[in-house]
């Protein structure tokens, strides 16, 4: 066959493309189908949140980071009352630190659930698996919509524990929730694991090396499937992780199937820590005596938490006020896309896509 | 539990290593000289025994007479972690060396410093805005900021 000369040409893939899910550009060089290289444009999104959490109380900017990352507002509010209360030595009763992990992992189901449904989506399996995940959220939903009236933007971590106690009718819908959740789970996973068209798409795609992520500072699901066995929930536990008997899964390939799986191995070792936490919780206060102003003493903190994307942390500085000087996020979305132009070199546009759906970011993340 | 470092043993060993690279060493924060902060991140990263080859990230903080570069590293060898700051004094013409060349972590986040405090990385491969648009006038998480 007659070898074609062929020119690299440029295409513009978003902001607005539903491949991106969200405002995100990515200036795609090609030759022919090939992607030669990318190069991801952000900024669509950018509110200038640090600089906004310097003019506000400690305490007004727990709303503020439910905006984030707006797949998952619980976990960015407890990653940063976690790093308040480590500025100021605040101590939490044992109750709210349950509480507070329940809502973490029910929230790492809801944010799988969209990544994992979108992923496949993505791949192909047109919104059929998307809408049975959707609908299984939906009941995590109702869950945060009786203990913080929002089904979004929950706002239910205060510096000190949570804003309010478990209604009483929340944990009897909590194990009703996990008790159906199981075997759905094993039915999604039996529909989808061995299917040819998915195994097609993903094994062996988009490889990220072990070397390569943890040079790029990935972290979350993304580093686990390349075999990088960290997960801040047992490394740097927090909320009494330590208590909770739980498995990390690991990819081996670090491939987007590995991706894929890690996040529905974690969905079920979330459960068993729900499962746990609600056999064990304890009695007694939800919240700790806390100043209506905190003022912490002059200094910095970094505390970090294992969001369902990955580490989540806040760089707090104080100077003695009831605002904090800076405040600065460390954005999983942001430094897990580092390693994006790595991986899809070589590969089609079709390709591009998968790799990117299974990296999950969210553009109130990456833009803040 | 990931184990922050006794600064004053890693200050102490890396001045033997880098004489005058280490300012003050505290808590689990080395302080050094903006100049030598290619050699200690070097010494940090590929040292038998140091081995910090997980960059957590970097941020600038604005103190009008200077500023405040953070760096924070964690070894996913050993577990533990170790924050680096490096003060760079006045406003205008601020550089200092970029990490890209070790961690390809810091890309984004050195080009969002330079977008956002006006601060240049020496040997960073793309440095261009990251959120803002070129010819954006002012860089807004500075503190004279002017809106």
């Amino acid at each position: 066959m007659m070898h074609l000369k062929t020119e690299p040409f440029v295409l513009n893939m978003g902001p607005v493309h539903p491949s991106t899910h969200g405002v995100y550009r990515m200036r795609a060089t090609l030759d022919g189908e090939v992607v030669i290289d990318i190069e991801p444009v952000f900024g669509y999104l950018h509110r200038g949140v640090e600089k906004l959490a310097e003019e506000r109380t400690y305490a007004g900017f727990v709303p503020l980071t439910d905006r984030l990352d707006y797949l998952s507002s619980m976990s960015n509010n407890l990653a940063y009352v976690l790093s308040v209360e480590k500025l100021a030595g605040i101590k939490v009763p044992p109750r709210a630190d349950y509480i507070r992990v329940i809502m973490a992992e029910l929230q790492r189901l809801a944010n799988h659930a969209i990544v994992v449904g979108a992923f496949v989506n993505d791949c192909g399996a047109f919104f059929t698996p998307f809408l049975y995940l959707f609908r299984e959220r939906e009941k995590i939903l109702d869950m945060f919509d009786m203990v913080s009236g929002q089904r979004l933007t929950y706002n239910y971590m205060r510096i000190g524990g949570v804003s309010q106690d478990l209604p009483a009718d929340f944990l009897p819908a909590l194990d009703k929730f996990v008790r159906q959740f199981k075997p759905f789970l094993e039915e999604f996973e039996f529909l989808l694991k061995d299917n040819e068209i998915l195994q097609a798409r993903t094994r062996g795609v988009g490889i990220l090396d072990k070397a390569m992520a943890i040079n790029c500072g990935i972290s979350g699901p993304v580093a686990r499937a390349s075999g990088i066995k960290r997960d801040l929930r047992k490394d740097d536990p927090y909320c009494g992780y330590e208590k909770f008997d739980f498995d990390i899964p690991v990819g081996e390939q670090g491939d987007c199937y590995d991706r894929y799986r890690v996040r529905v191995q974690e969905m079920k070792q979330s459960i068993r820590i729900i499962e746990q936490a609600m056999a064990a919780i304890p009695d007694g206060p939800c919240r700790a005596e806390v100043p209506h102003l905190v003022r912490p003493p002059r200094g910095d903190a970094y505390g970090h938490i294992e969001a369902p994307k990955g580490e989540l942390g806040f760089y707090l500085v104080s100077d003695g006020g009831i605002a904090p000087y800076r405040n600065h996020i460390r954005p999983t979305s942001l430094i897990n896309l580092t390693a994006l132009r790595q991986m899809v070199r070589g590969w089609k546009v079709a390709d591009l896509i998968v790799i990117f759906g299974s990296i999950d970011i969210t553009l109130g993340e990456v833009d803040r | 539990m990931t184990v922050a470092i006794a600064a004053n043993d890693l200050g102490a060993a890396l001045e033997e290593k880098l004489p005058g690279s280490v300012l003050k060493a505290e808590g689990d924060t080395l302080c050094i000289t903006p100049e030598s902060l290619l050699d200690v991140m070097t010494y940090l990263k590929d040292t038998p025994g140091q081995e910090y080859d997980y960059f957590n990230y970097v941020t600038a903080v604005d103190f009008y007479d200077h500023f405040e570069l953070v760096y924070r590293l964690t070894s996913t060898v050993h577990n533990t972690t170790v924050g680096v700051k490096a003060q760079l004094p006045g406003r205008e013409n601020l550089s200092i060396a970029s990490v890209t060349p070790l961690w390809l972590g810091a890309d984004f986040q050195e080009r969002e410093i330079y977008d956002l405090f006006g601060i240049s990385f020496e040997g960073h491969y793309n440095l261009r805005r990251i959120f803002l648009w070129e010819g954006y006038d002012g860089h807004p998480l500075r503190k004279d900021f002017n809106r």
